[in-house]
């Protein structure tokens, strides 16, 4: 077999692994995706990975996209079946024409039953039971061989699988021979028995020279620090441990004196969600700034601290690393199932201010955002991020930091300020805005105040009368209010073209729903048909929102949720009619990709254009 | 009904604490408890403990949680931030408060119910990272804002107002502070402010997490024949067995003890917590004879008061923590800030 040059595909497949968790494959298969950013060539990487540590089904994808798009492509055009109990599985998903790659030291002839794709053997055990002699190492060899196999088929570039091993393993060389040893064995042996099979090929480019890879957790971490958190609380809890994991990192590069080893940060693993949401509470209570990183049952068992921090006006941030709920649900795989939670989270009437982002790159920003928004209106916020933005390296613009940045720390006063008042009350609206100011404990005797979850008047005293309860939280939704424009603007994306027909479409999309739709619209573009399309990035939704759905004739809302939870919040909060939005649905529990996205739009436009 | 204010009676000749203070600089609004209730003798020797070690009343932090102990950090240091929080949970908002801010002189104020029920995990959780504050647990062995439901601290056998029986084993806060190993640790009754006052200031002195377990009889619900948390039962078993007094690092030990009968334990501020009433041998730094005591004086029905186990030497959540001297709340932003060369260098790893 060979194939023809004018048959490849070139910078445009999927790659799929299905391996058993706890091999080492996480590593392997971020190493074959590292080779191909190295190439120049733009990635989108996809762990779908059980809650388990050890002896389960786990999957990498690893798109490879010359034109960058940042979704799933829905389609596998080369899979590496790497684990017998979920072979019959990955041979089905397998798209025709596409090639499948297993180790056949253990011949299946099952794979022969479809004649649709072509079957690669290589005898990956058999190869490294020869050449290494530590169960361990033929374990986790097994994995580098077929990366060296894949990279034989894909053309990959050797010299860069050296440069990234020694850059991996430089505190211990031994690894490196190792390592080259296995990808040796793959690379070789396919290269000698299938050197033209593939169609499939990774040609360098110059497309990722300013990008990096990282995943939003990483980042969400890092942005607390270069926003100044020097506290942080937290319960472990897939997948939002990984956020303080890294939030730990830097402060422990970046925060820690050289000569006496003292901290300029302080975070507690706390025995609960409970206690965490209580220890963020107190500090900011107390001036410092900080946060706690959380995912959905977190925030149920926060959620009567976030009233209290609510109404009584205490600084709170909070991530959600949003995973596929009820109950423990699906806790490695990604939904967008809290935004309805985190929104009017606790027991009364209470209002967040929330941030979306949908990639790591505003996972950064939105971290140093929200730190400012909570201290300026001194109430919680939440960045509802999601596991595939948290823990899936992302490809992305390097990140950029404004050294002029200076935190808005709020309305507090100093000791200095009090001087001047004839007598301080904590819940005054002295400016017309909605936030009052607030004092730190140990500053001044005249800053002294009482601070509250039980019914207070805007003096800061205790009261059970009616009128005097009105006037605070009357006060309390017009300052949420107020925030509608000082959360991150929707962005809004005009069609190439205006639209066509009598009716005018659009979308709403929110957070890691991002890649898929600007990728569907595209492909819709293509097909005449031309969407304007708006991703909200906060709650409450600023004056842009109500304009854009205005706009618009028929607007799909995307979101990854069973109950339309966006879709109800613009309905909720904004005074629109409610047949002019569309929901579409995602909801399994893997991230977003574009052919559903495409193709559920296009089977309403037809319904709906043959109905307009 | 709302809250009532103080009035302020400035009297002649009134003693006035290092600081020129009076001691009613160091109240609060007025209480809104049953008339008699114990937690009201409670915030009165809070109050005098404050004024008596001269700590500026903006210094203090009060923390607590929800019921009626917990209402009565309104009742004194008016000059203080204090932070009602939510049931059971004050121990985390102060461990995140002491977080922040190191220097000031935290006190928390529960009870039995805030404490030992539903904040049973955070109560055990701030003494085993010994955060540095003490903790007054007010205990009366009942529910009174909810009238009269038993409480976790009630006794076997007890009987609740309406004649119920307790049937269910209590949890003893001392006991569970010490198998815990909070590093100080003592009980008191709100009925003996000669006691209490001074434990109250030797806890505050101490560096780490205090915990005084006060019998403080509730009125309304719980002191009738039967209980065992009445004020008439408390008086009967009493023993008032270790006396502990705060000497700042200035002042001379009063030489009116009988030499002997005195232990004096060094603290962290250069200051002195003085033990006497010691019955021979006993030695409240070793955890396995509290814990011996304990238990011996319960089997007689026995009420054991005083400082019952003391550490000095163990770290602090502060010290744990390696956190620099200055509160994280004075850290400027430029010492925080890594910049933006830094962040480019930081992403080298991500390429």
């Amino acid at each position: 077999m060979s194939a023809k040059t004018d048959n490849l595909r070139v910078n445009d497949f999927t790659i799929k692994v299905g391996n058993v968790n706890g091999t080492g494959s996480a590593s392997a298969n971020a190493l074959l995706m590292k080779i191909i950013f190295r190439m120049g060539v733009p990635v989108v990487g996809k762990n779908i990975f059980p809650s388990n540590i050890q002896g389960l089904p786990t999957w990498y994808e690893i798109r490879v996209t010359e034109k960058g798009y940042r979704g799933r492509s829905g389609d596998v055009d080369l899979m590496v079946a790497m684990n017998p109990e979920s072979y019959k599985r990955d041979l089905e998903e397998l798209s025709p024409g596409g090639i499948l790659l297993y180790d056949d030291t253990w011949p299946r002839p099952h794979f022969l039953t479809r004649t649709d794709i072509t079957v690669i053997g290589v005898p990956l055990a058999r190869m490294c039971n020869a050449a290494f002699k530590v169960a361990r190492s033929r374990i986790l060899m097994k994995n580098v061989a077929y990366v060296g196999a894949v990279a034989a088929l894909l053309d990959l570039d050797l010299d860069i699988i050296h440069t990234l091993l020694r850059e991996m393993f430089a505190a211990k060389p031994k690894l490196v021979d190792l390592n080259l040893q296995a990808i040796a064995l793959g690379y070789d042996y396919a290269k000698q028995n299938f050197g033209n099979v593939s169609k499939l090929k990774v040609e360098a480019r110059d497309l990722t020279s300013d990008k990096v890879m990282m995943d939003g957790n990483t980042t969400a971490g890092l942005g607390c620090v270069y926003g100044g958190a020097t506290f942080g609380a937290w319960y472990p809890i897939t997948p939002s441990t990984s956020l303080m994991d890294a939030f730990v990192k830097y402060c422990k590069d970046l925060r820690v004196n050289p000569e006496t080893g003292k901290h300029k940060y302080c975070i507690t693993q706390a025995e609960d969600e409970l206690a965490a949401a209580g220890m963020i509470i107190g500090a900011a209570w107390n001036g410092a700034r900080c946060f706690t990183p959380t995912s959905g049952p977190g925030i149920s068992l926060m959620s009567e601290f976030i009233g209290f921090a609510y109404y009584a006006e205490v600084p709170m941030v909070l991530f959600d690393i949003q995973r596929t709920g009820p109950s423990t649900g699906m806790p490695t795989r990604t939904q967008q199932c809290d935004i309805q939670l985190c929104a009017y989270a606790s027991h009364g009437d209470t209002k967040h201010i929330l941030l979306f982002p949908s990639d790591p790159s505003e996972c950064f920003d939105m971290a140093v955002n929200a730190l400012d928004l909570a201290e300026r209106f001194q109430t919680p916020v939440f960045v509802l991020s999601d596991i595939d933005i948290g823990m899936n390296d992302w490809m992305i613009d390097e990140l950029t930091w404004d050294d002029n940045y200076l935190p808005d720390r709020g309305k507090v006063l100093s000791s200095e300020d009090l001087k001047d008042m004839d007598k301080f009350y904590r819940y005054l609206d002295t400016d017309g805005d909605h936030i009052p100011y607030r004092t730190l404990p140990g500053e001044d005797p005249k800053g002294a105040y009482f601070t509250r979850g039980s019914g207070h008047n805007k003096y800061g005293g205790y009261t059970e009368d009616g009128a005097e309860y009105k006037e605070v939280v009357d006060r309390l939704v017009s300052k949420w209010a107020s925030a509608a424009d000082k959360v991150p603007a929707p962005v809004i994306s005009t069609a190439s073209k205006p639209a066509q027909g009598k009716v005018k479409f659009a979308i709403i999309s929110i957070g890691s729903c991002d890649g898929a739709v600007v990728e569907a619209r595209d492909k819709l573009e293509t097909e005449g048909v031309y969407l304007n399309y708006m991703r909200v990035r906060g709650f409450p939704f600023s004056a842009e929102v109500k304009d854009f759905i205005d706009a618009h004739d028929q607007i799909f809302v995307i979101e990854q949720n069973r109950d339309a939870q966006l879709y109800g919040l613009l309905l909720g909060e904004i005074d629109v009619p409610r047949e002019k939005l569309i929901p579409v649905l995602h909801y399994s529990g893997e991230p977003l990709d574009y052919k559903f996205v495409h193709n559920a739009l296009s089977k309403e436009l037809k319904t709906r254009r043959q109905v307009a | 009904m709302t809250s009532f204010t103080k009035p302020l009676i400035r009297r002649k000749n009134e003693p006035t604490n290092e600081l020129g203070l009076v001691r009613s600089d160091y109240d609060g609004a007025m209480s809104t408890l049953c008339a008699g209730c114990g937690h009201d003798g409670v915030t009165a020797s809070m109050a005098r403990a404050f004024f008596e070690l001269s700590i500026e009343p903006h210094r203090a932090v009060k923390v607590s949680g929800i019921g009626c102990s917990s209402k009565t950090t309104a009742y004194f240091l008016r000059e203080s931030h204090g932070i009602n929080t939510v049931h059971g949970r004050m121990p985390s908002v102060a461990t995140g408060a002491i977080a922040a801010n190191h220097e000031l002189a935290y006190i928390g104020v529960s009870g039995d119910g805030d404490s030992l029920s539903i904040g049973l995990g955070q109560f055990v959780h701030a003494m085993r990272r010994n955060v540095n504050m003490l903790y007054m647990l007010e205990n009366n062995g009942v529910y009174g804002l909810t009238k009269g439901q038993f409480s976790a601290a009630a006794d076997m056998g007890s009987t609740a107002k309406k004649g119920a029986v307790n049937e269910l084993p209590a949890i003893d806060p001392v006991a569970l502070a010490l198998s815990l190993g909070a590093t100080f640790v003592a009980r008191g009754f709100s009925g003996d402010r000669e006691q209490l006052v001074p434990l109250i200031k030797a806890g505050l002195k101490h560096k780490g997490f205090g915990l005084i377990d006060v019998i403080s009889p509730c009125v309304s619900f719980n002191d009738h024949k039967g209980s065992t948390k009445s004020y008439e039962h408390t008086y009967k078993y009493y023993n008032p067995a270790i006396h502990a007094d705060y000497v700042p690092p200035t002042a001379q030990i009063k030489a009116d003890y009988n030499a002997g009968d005195i232990m004096p334990i060094e603290l962290h501020d250069g200051g002195q917590i003085t033990l006497r009433k010691l019955e021979n041998g006993y030695d409240p730094r070793d955890r396995a004879a509290a814990v011996n005591k304990l238990f011996e004086s319960s089997q007689s029905d026995e009420i054991i008061t005083g400082l019952l186990y003391i550490n000095e030497d163990q770290k602090d959540m502060h010290e744990m923590a390696r956190m620099e001297d200055r509160p994280l709340n004075a850290i400027p932003y430029e010492e925080l800030n890594p910049g933006a060369a830094k962040l480019k260098e930081i992403q080298k790893g991500f390429r």
